[in-house]
């Protein structure tokens, strides 16, 4: 386990979620979401108090927690690419986004900046397969993607994020 | 006048959002003409958004494509001059009018025509009619029976008969039913789930009260993909709408059915279309499928009688009541009756939703409808139905779209995912790529499903890396028979439709990637070299420029030469070239 999952959180954030949920039998995923809403990402200090609270074993939970997608175990950077390797998208060339995204970040699928800036998540289908190759950066959607346009996206967003700090 | 704009997901990504707001602020501050601006959901002409529709005094509609944001001005001054000619650059052209003109709008009735955030505009159109139909005279025999004479099957995948489903779900002798709508959408090119919640939610909270009442059911759960946000948000006012109504809740319409409606959200797993593995992630574990049977009927969510359709499937049941069975059965073909949305997208010059009849053919679709591919390259395959289906190839472009006829095609009909391929598109590679997500997405339940796939992707990896060796094809037509036969559920059992239609109609591809370490599509990396066509370069020096190695060079308005050494194979030049003058062998 890495650093971050040292960290202590505050697990009264989640109080509320657990009180709500605790008459609704099989609610793990939608506490798991809840808690990834509060908390960015699944700290383990608060897996293990889900189970503790919910009843249901740690190693349950955790592998409720690494069997779908949605979920993660460590925190996100400031932008959260997803990008889209839907059909359309791979026929339309999303590996060479993806390339580029690596060649300009020096992140793979999964990897965050270590800046904190940017993580990397490739995803299925995004449903905006017009725009194709597209990828969605913290809610916004870039379409029509080429190797070069992704570039530019990356270095505004980064001289944005610099200009804020 | 109203000023519609489409706000799908697709309308969104493109920048109707920028549109409205700007004319929200322009239509605030002047509206002598009393204009109303509302919102519709997709109206499947994906590639031409962000649409705004102008519905003149006289109710005609006008239709406006490609829209941004600086077009807010033109169309606020149109409209208040009551001159909508001022908006003629920005009409849709006839040909591209057609694409919604040649369908058969069923399932996808109301998607784009009314706001989906308003009960009143479903109602308008003839909502909740049969819901009031079915309370008010029919038992639950006879819209059974009605679903029955209609012929719907399945639009999730599997295309299994809905009336027979409902009759076992109903057969089940059980005070506690439950009926759930699979809207895990997770074929990663097929989205007419989510247009149809975005643009007309009711459509299937209707569908799914009448199927609530025919098995019996008094609770109601839409499983729906945590990727669609819109789609819950505007499901969740449909229900909220629905339930102030009374057509959802208690004694619905003053009769003895009650039901109740919940969303529930998924969290990212493409085995959860399976509907054991689905009731499963409904219970809050990880969605593994059960081992059939029982089925669902019998033992479902909580282990009560359960039946599971899809979005589509639903939304086409409340036509099919106020209409009659029969009407829907008049269209498609004897196998298939009925019509199907499908999802056109790739290298197609009209992409977007197509909902028509069965028993058209996929030229039609593809040419007719889609406008032929991008480009005018020319045409190499379809692949129908997503990770469980196939490619098509050109020599079958006459195949009629119906269940059994695609079936015989090794593809399958699946959900409606129908991605369009020119030759520059590696079959190798997609066969590849399908591997590589039902490998990920395998739940690792069952061996063959999860060592196979593994194994088979490990083959295609080889291949495409110019690695592959004599015997790779018949030991991936070894692993896809036991993945086959082997696997518990749809998800394995389906994982090698793409690589058998990949060998059986394009094995030459396949064969040269082996023998002759050779990409004939020019896409698999290690298998290609750059190289500038001296005959077609201009020496604008573009690619130069855009080169992120510098591996590009020569003198401006003479051809120029890309160093293969320093190459890294991006394809940027070729991506900025106009004269197509870079070569991939």
């Amino acid at each position: 386990m890495d650093c971050c999952n040292n960290k202590v959180s505050d697990l009264t954030l989640i109080k509320e979620t657990l009180d709500h949920y605790k008459s609704i039998p099989g609610s793990l995923i939608a506490i798991l979401q809840k808690a990834q809403d509060i908390y960015g990402y699944l700290p383990i200090d608060v897996i293990y108090h889900i189970a503790e609270e919910t009843g249901v074993a740690p190693a349950n939970v955790m592998g409720v927690a690494t069997f779908y997608t949605q979920f993660r175990l460590k925190p996100v950077g400031k932008y959260l690419i997803m990008l889209c390797q839907g059909t359309a998208c791979h026929v339309n060339g999303s590996g060479l986004i993806e390339q580029a995204i690596t060649d300009e970040l020096g992140i793979e699928d999964g990897e965050t900046t270590e800046d904190g800036l940017f993580t990397l998540k490739n995803v299925a289908c995004l449903g905006c397969c017009s725009l194709s190759p597209v990828m969605m950066i913290n809610g916004e959607t870039y379409g029509s993607l080429t190797p070069d346009s992704t570039k530019t996206v990356l270095r505004q967003l980064a001289e944005k994020a610099g200009e804020a700090s | 006048m109203k000023i519609v704009i489409g706000e799908g997901s697709c309308g969104l990504a493109a920048g109707a959002g920028k549109v409205h707001s700007r004319l929200d602020v322009l239509f605030s501050e002047s509206n002598p003409a009393n204009a109303e601006v509302t919102i519709t959901g997709c109206n499947g002409m994906c590639f031409l958004e962000p649409i705004v529709d102008i519905y003149d005094d006289g109710g005609e509609l006008h239709r406006f494509v490609h829209i941004k944001e600086k077009d807010a001005e033109v169309i606020h001054d149109a409209v208040c001059s009551n001159d909508l000619s001022k908006l003629d650059s920005l009409r849709i052209s006839d040909e591209d009018a057609s694409f919604l003109s040649q369908q058969t709008r069923i399932a996808l009735r109301n998607c784009g025509n009314i706001n989906p955030m308003s009960i009143d505009e479903y109602i308008a159109t003839g909502g909740y009619v049969a819901l009031e139909k079915i309370l008010k005279g029919m038992s639950q025999d006879d819209v059974i029976d009605e679903i029955d004479k209609s012929g719907l099957k399945g639009r999730g995948g599997a295309g299994f008969s809905t009336a027979f489903k409902w009759r076992a779900a109903k057969a089940a002798d059980d005070a506690e039913k439950y009926l759930i709508c699979n809207a895990d959408e997770g074929d990663p090119g097929a989205f007419m789930d989510r247009a149809i919640i975005e643009g007309d939610p009711h459509a299937l909270v209707e569908g799914m009260l009448i199927g609530a009442y025919a098995i019996g059911a008094s609770e109601a759960i839409i499983y729906v993909r945590a990727e669609y946000p819109l789609a819950i948000k505007r499901l969740e006012n449909a229900i909220k709408e629905a339930t102030e109504r009374e057509y959802l809740g208690k004694n619905i319409f003053g009769s003895n059915f009650s039901c109740s409606m919940r969303i529930k959200a998924g969290a990212g797993a493409f085995v959860c279309g399976e509907e054991t593995a689905l009731i499963e992630s409904l219970e809050g574990k990880r969605g593994m499928p059960r081992l059939k049977p029982p089925f669902p009927a019998q033992s479902g969510f909580w282990f009560k009688p359960s039946n599971i359709n899809n979005v589509e499937t639903y939304a086409n049941v409340p036509w099919i009541i106020a209409n009659g069975g029969n009407a829907f059965a008049a269209m498609g073909t004897d196998d298939s009756k009925g019509t199907k949305v499908f999802a056109l997208t790739g290298k197609i010059k009209r992409g977007g939703l197509v909902e028509i009849p069965m028993g058209k053919t996929l030229r039609e679709v593809i040419y007719d409808i889609g406008g032929g591919i991008r480009g005018d390259k020319e045409f190499k395959a379809v692949q129908l139905g997503g990770p469980s289906g196939g490619c098509v190839p050109a020599s079958l472009l006459d195949t009629k779209i119906d269940y059994k006829t695609l079936g015989q095609t090794g593809a399958i009909m699946g959900s409606g995912g129908m991605v369009v391929m020119d030759k520059t598109t590696c079959m190798v590679g997609m066969a590849r790529f399908f591997l590589d997500f039902t490998a990920k997405e395998s739940c690792g339940k069952c061996v063959h499903c999860r060592i196979g796939t593994k194994r088979m992707l490990e083959v295609l990896d080889r291949i495409v890396k110019g690695e592959g060796k004599d015997g790779d094809i018949e030991m991936l037509e070894d692993l896809c028979i036991a993945v086959k036969d082997g696997a518990l559920c749809g998800l394995g059992q389906t994982a090698p439709n793409p690589v058998l239609t990949t060998i059986r109609y394009f094995r030459e591809e396949m064969e040269a990637h082996i023998a002759e370490k050779r990409c004939p599509a020019g896409e698999c990396v290690d298998l290609i070299t750059y190289s500038i066509d001296k005959d077609k370069c201009i020496g604008c020096s573009l690619c130069a420029r855009k080169c992120p190695t510098e591996a590009i060079t020569g003198e401006i308005k003479s051809p120029f030469e890309i160093d293969v050494d320093k190459c890294t194979k991006c394809g940027n030049c070729r991506t900025v070239c106009k004269y197509e003058a870079i070569l991939v062998k």
